[in-house]
């Protein structure tokens, strides 16, 4: 928490240590205002998490209803048919939370640094992307990556997709249907989440710190590594989780851009829960996904060092 | 030239150049999107140029069930930005300006939606409804937007009210406004940009929300499950039509904002 309201040095008599001692009648009212959205919470977003986790240890089938038999065997039969998808999912959120940073850092440091009176036209065009719906925007990528057109073209005269080629990324002369294409559609997805973030943390670094670096002879490159990077670091670890989490559970990019060998997670569970109808196996699998990118976010947070990210 | 000055400056054009490049990366969709709204398809998918044409822009709803699904989606949109609004203003007001028990649950609880892959929420959130038998449509899609729409307000109006100064308010009290007064005369005003913020961003997640929908719509079709259908079936033009308006009209909206925001800005400081 960062509303962490210094503590008096007066003794808290009555620990209170609000500037006026609220009457007895007032001590309800934040209880009050919190009611309504915390049960909503608590009944749409707690309970539903209580009843997955009921469903993913039934057995039964739609005909004869599931019932609750612990069977957690549920869990370890779906870890092994699907960790391919499990391991490619993380793979590509990792990959395309990576790329978002390289690609995304220069855009939110030319807006805070650089842009000077264009700065809020550029980050219009940051957000104004945002308002074509983002399934429309997906497809486009299905034109942008079309066999035979323009980018693979360029792609392939400068020989780049014989080499990503033989990394496995693409396969033969396309991009569609790889998980090149997958990736690049999570990281045009996800980027402006990236973006947002780390301009916020860049644009309150005070600008007389670069001149005080570059007066000490620091070099570019250096009051980069040693002042600005390290500086905006709360960005960069709220921006790489909210690219990383939306991607791992995505299973858009993944179906409009990818083939069956790109398959993510998200898939598997969507078509588990609304083709297939095997509720347990969904619910265990949905309940692992929840589990590893809780995981991971608690360790990268605690790596972090920045625990006040609320 | 100093080597040094050299490659400060190489260094400032690199960054403005990456810089570029990203935004022309992110705006490219955007483009072909809009340069297809203008295409005649040969076939039912309208990925590949085949001649210019104004038919779709000529009737936008021409294409079957498209302008429902669109009316549908504002519709709950508007629904879930009212409500998850003022839940989440209420939830932000308490948490800044009261100190209570509970406090550490009540931040988690609003911070867990945020990090947690859609997915999850959607699946278990349709487990819910499938226990209750609850009939899936219209009320459980507007269910899961206010409830993912709420964390987010929390955020944006939580963070206007932490850097409002409660002085201004102790000093309307002193002045002898009543508690109501106080909040309507001078609370709710400073907060407004974080309501409004938060509102807007309601709007923006839930118009768009495909992945808690596509759980819990059951057989109803909001926009975005519309072009999901048709990335199966056949894409109609008019989606690259729709999609541009709501590009061009957000744009000029936040142009106009700026311009006002900018031109009151001005006055303030001229007076």
């Amino acid at each position: 928490m960062t509303a962490t309201a210094a503590r008096p040095a007066a003794p808290p008599a009555a620990g209170e240590p609000k500037p006026r001692p609220a009457p007895r009648r007032k001590r309800l009212v934040p209880y009050w205002l919190l009611l309504p959205g915390i049960l909503w919470l608590i009944i749409f977003f707690v309970v539903p998490l209580v009843y997955q986790a009921s469903t993913s240890v039934q057995t039964g089938s739609l005909e004869n209803s599931f019932r609750v038999t612990w069977h957690v065997q549920t869990y370890w039969d779906v870890l092994q048919q699907y960790y391919p998808q499990f391991l490619r999912s993380l793979l590509y959120a990792a990959v395309a939370t990576l790329l978002c940073l390289v690609v995304g850092y220069p855009l939110a440091y030319l807006i805070a640094f650089r842009a000077g009176r264009h700065r809020n036209i550029l980050l219009v065009l940051v957000i104004a992307p945002f308002f074509t719906s983002f399934l429309i925007r997906t497809l486009a990528w299905k034109t942008i990556l079309a066999d035979g057109g323009p980018v693979v073209h360029a792609l392939n005269a400068l020989h780049v997709l014989d080499l990503t080629d033989v990394l496995g990324w693409t396969s033969g002369d396309r991009l569609l249907a790889t998980p090149l294409a997958v990736v690049t559609g999570l990281t045009y997805n996800f980027l402006p989440f990236m973006i947002l973030p780390l301009y916020t943390s860049l644009e309150r670094i005070d600008h007389r710190l670069h001149e005080a670096a570059g007066d000490l002879y620091a070099t570019p490159w250096t009051t980069f590594r040693k002042v600005t990077f390290p500086m905006s670091l709360p960005g960069v670890v709220s921006g790489t989780l909210l690219t990383f989490i939306p991607s791992s559970g995505d299973y858009v990019n993944a179906q409009l851009l990818g083939s069956a060998d790109t398959k993510m997670i998200g898939s598997v569970i969507q078509s588990q829960f609304l083709t297939v109808l095997d509720y347990p196996a969904a619910a265990a699998l949905s309940f692992i996904l929840m589990a590893v990118v809780l995981f991971v976010v608690s360790y990268y947070i605690r790596r972090a060092g920045t625990e006040e990210l609320l | 030239m100093n080597p040094l000055t050299a490659l400060r400056r190489a260094r400032r054009h690199l960054v403005v150049i990456a810089g570029l490049l990203t935004l022309a990366y992110m705006i490219l969709p955007n483009v072909v999107v809009m340069v297809f709204s203008f295409n005649k398809p040969t076939g039912r998918f309208n990925y590949s140029w085949n001649h210019f044409s104004l038919d779709a822009w000529k009737s936008p709803c021409g294409a079957a069930g498209l302008c429902g699904s669109l009316g549908l989606s504002l519709q709950i949109a508007v629904y879930a930005t009212i409500g998850a609004t003022v839940l989440g203003t209420m939830i932000a007001f308490a948490l800044v300006r009261y100190r209570f028990h509970g406090r550490g649950p009540v931040n988690s609880l609003i911070f867990l939606p945020m990090a947690m892959p859609e997915v999850v929420m959607a699946a278990s959130l349709l487990t819910l409804f499938l226990n209750l038998g609850a009939q899936l449509g219209f009320w459980t899609i507007l269910i899961a937007h206010i409830m993912f729409c709420l964390s987010f307000v929390v955020v944006a109006v939580k963070a206007r009210v932490m850097s409002m100064d409660p002085r201004l308010e102790e000093a309307a009290r002193d002045l002898y406004a009543g508690p109501v007064q106080t909040f309507l005369r001078v609370t709710l005003p400073i907060a407004a940009p974080g309501i409004a913020a938060g509102a807007l961003l309601s709007f923006a997640l839930s118009f768009d929300d495909f992945i808690i929908t596509n759980f819990n719509a059951g057989s109803t079709v909001t926009f975005p499950m519309f072009v999901w259908g048709s990335a199966q079936r056949g894409t109609p033009v008019q989606i690259n039509v729709i999609g541009t308006a709501m590009f061009v009209i957000a744009v000029l909206i936040v142009v106009a904002g700026q311009l006002v925001s900018g031109r009151r800005a001005r006055a303030g400081s001229a007076s």
